[in-house]
């Protein structure tokens, strides 16, 4: 493996692995929240979370572009703050993280929803709290739903292209990931390190579904 | 029920609109593929339409980066003229034998300009003060395959502060996304030609290379090989060589070689 191709891929699985620790928690919360609980407005915040999986990616990159912009509503604040987002390492996480959230959500709704409620009911009874049901109960029972869905979320965040290209620009070397790097490449017309750096696409994607699917067959064994 | 109506519906729509397109190119005469330069975008689009004035043929543009586009000639796109930013690619596909080498004619130069936002822009004295600390972000067309990436890096190199630069440099898909990226304000500069700095409202050309300065910017256009309608596209070529369309160019910023 070349110097220049070990760079893109721990740039690709550094990013995609810090998406999705950051978006673990919130993801979590709605999936709680949308799996256990009748709310004004659930429907609505179920589609939302939904979208950018049906979305054109560079739709919702450029969406992220006009708001981390320099001169966006968030970005501007950032901005001032000497933080910039587009065109560095963070707007790669940024996209990897929007994009890869609705996976990790519904894994991780169906995990929350296939806990039995009469086991959590049980663990009330006996007086625990809500937060030492979650922990206790509700977290662990669902927990290879909920580490399938983060493997998954990982492999779309790797695969990223659409939205990071628009708000992380293809700066080889700083946000050119490995899909960017793909796309670099064949521009060029260097396609055999193309085709290299493909197979260590495959191999991640392929790795990360396969302890996904085992995670959930030893859930329903 | 009603669910799966409209679900039905929804598919329906976009089958009667995929047949419409496909019966609204039907009735069309020929239509000649140009896939051109993106900095050629403007000053084509206004060349085509008088074009199509006189002409019952359609021109259908494919605007992109000329690495893209030889690129995607390569691999057999259905191209009737390939409008290039630079020689090199037009070379490259001649030696490949897929463009007609006696129609190849280089009628259009043009010249760099570094460009700043307009609210809010850094001053620029000179292009030396690019490597300031001020310069965060430079904003250049893919610097290795992209004519004008080619050409500004040539120039920046000449100047001797390439180096100096490199590390600030955000490389984009073509010219005009280099453009796009000062006019939204998200970098500090970028070098582009004169002709796209005049297109974008929310850019200032903070500096103007002289045309001595620069490398030769050269535009050569030719047939592609595989043309399906060479006669057509022969006609627009000559076209693009007339007084009126000459006009149009040199309107847009231009230079005549």
């Amino acid at each position: 493996m070349s110097a220049t191709e070990l760079q893109i891929l721990g740039l690709t699985l550094r990013t995609a692995a810090l998406a999705t620790l950051l978006i673990v928690l919130p993801g979590l919360g709605i999936a709680w929240l949308l799996a256990r609980h009748r709310w004004p407005g659930k429907s609505l915040v179920e589609t939302l979370v939904a979208l950018p999986l049906v979305m054109p990616p560079v739709a919702t990159g450029l969406l992220l572009l006009e708001l981390f912009g320099r001169r966006g509503p968030l970005g501007r604040w950032l901005h001032a703050a000497g933080v910039d987002v587009v065109f560095t390492w963070r707007a790669v996480v940024l996209a990897m993280g929007v994009m890869s959230f609705p996976l990790l959500v519904r894994a991780a709704r169906v995990a929350f929803e296939e806990v039995n409620p009469r086991l959590e009911g049980l663990a009330r009874t006996l007086g625990a709290g809500n937060v030492r049901v979650f922990v206790t109960i509700t977290l662990p029972l669902a927990a290879r739903g909920i580490v399938s869905g983060m493997l998954l979320a990982f492999a779309r965040a790797v695969g990223e292209f659409g939205a990071t290209i628009l708000v992380a620009g293809n700066i080889p070397g700083r946000t050119s990931t490995l899909s960017l790097a793909i796309y670099n490449l064949v521009q060029l017309g260097h396609d055999g390190e193309a085709f290299r750096l493909l197979l260590f696409a495959v191999a991640i994607a392929f790795a990360a579904v396969f302890i996904a699917e085992a995670f959930l067959r030893r859930r329903a064994a | 029920m009603r669910r799966t109506l409209a679900a039905l519906a929804l598919l329906a729509f976009g089958l009667a609109a995929g047949a419409a397109e496909v019966r609204a190119v039907e009735v069309r005469a020929v239509e000649v593929n140009v896939y051109a330069a993106a900095s050629l975008t403007d000053a084509l689009q206004e060349v085509a339409r008088g074009y199509e004035r006189t002409s019952r043929d359609r021109i259908v543009f494919q605007f992109a980066a000329s690495s893209t586009l030889a690129r995607q000639i390569e691999q057999g796109a259905p191209a009737d003229l390939f409008l290039s930013a630079d020689e090199l690619k037009m070379d490259v596909l001649a030696a490949k034998g897929l463009i007609d080498r006696a129609s190849r004619v280089s009628v259009l130069s043009n010249t760099l300009v570094i460009v700043v936002p307009a609210t809010g822009g850094q001053r620029l004295n000179g292009p030396r003060d690019l490597t300031q600390r001020r310069f965060a972000s430079i904003a250049i067309a893919e610097p290795s395959s992209v004519p004008a990436g080619i050409y500004a890096r040539t120039y920046l190199t000449r100047l001797g502060i390439w180096k100096a630069i490199a590390r600030k440099v955000i490389p984009t898909d073509n010219v005009r996304a280099a453009l796009a990226a000062v006019a939204s304000g998200n970098v500090d500069a970028a070098v582009v030609y004169r002709t796209d700095a005049r297109t974008a409202t929310r850019v200032r050309i903070a500096y103007e290379v002289p045309r001595a300065a620069g490398p030769v910017i050269s535009y050569p256009f030719a047939l592609a090989a595989s043309s399906e309608h060479p006669a057509e596209a022969r006609r627009f070529l000559a076209y693009l060589r007339s007084n009126a369309a000459r006009e149009v160019f040199v309107r847009h910023g231009f230079l005549l070689r």
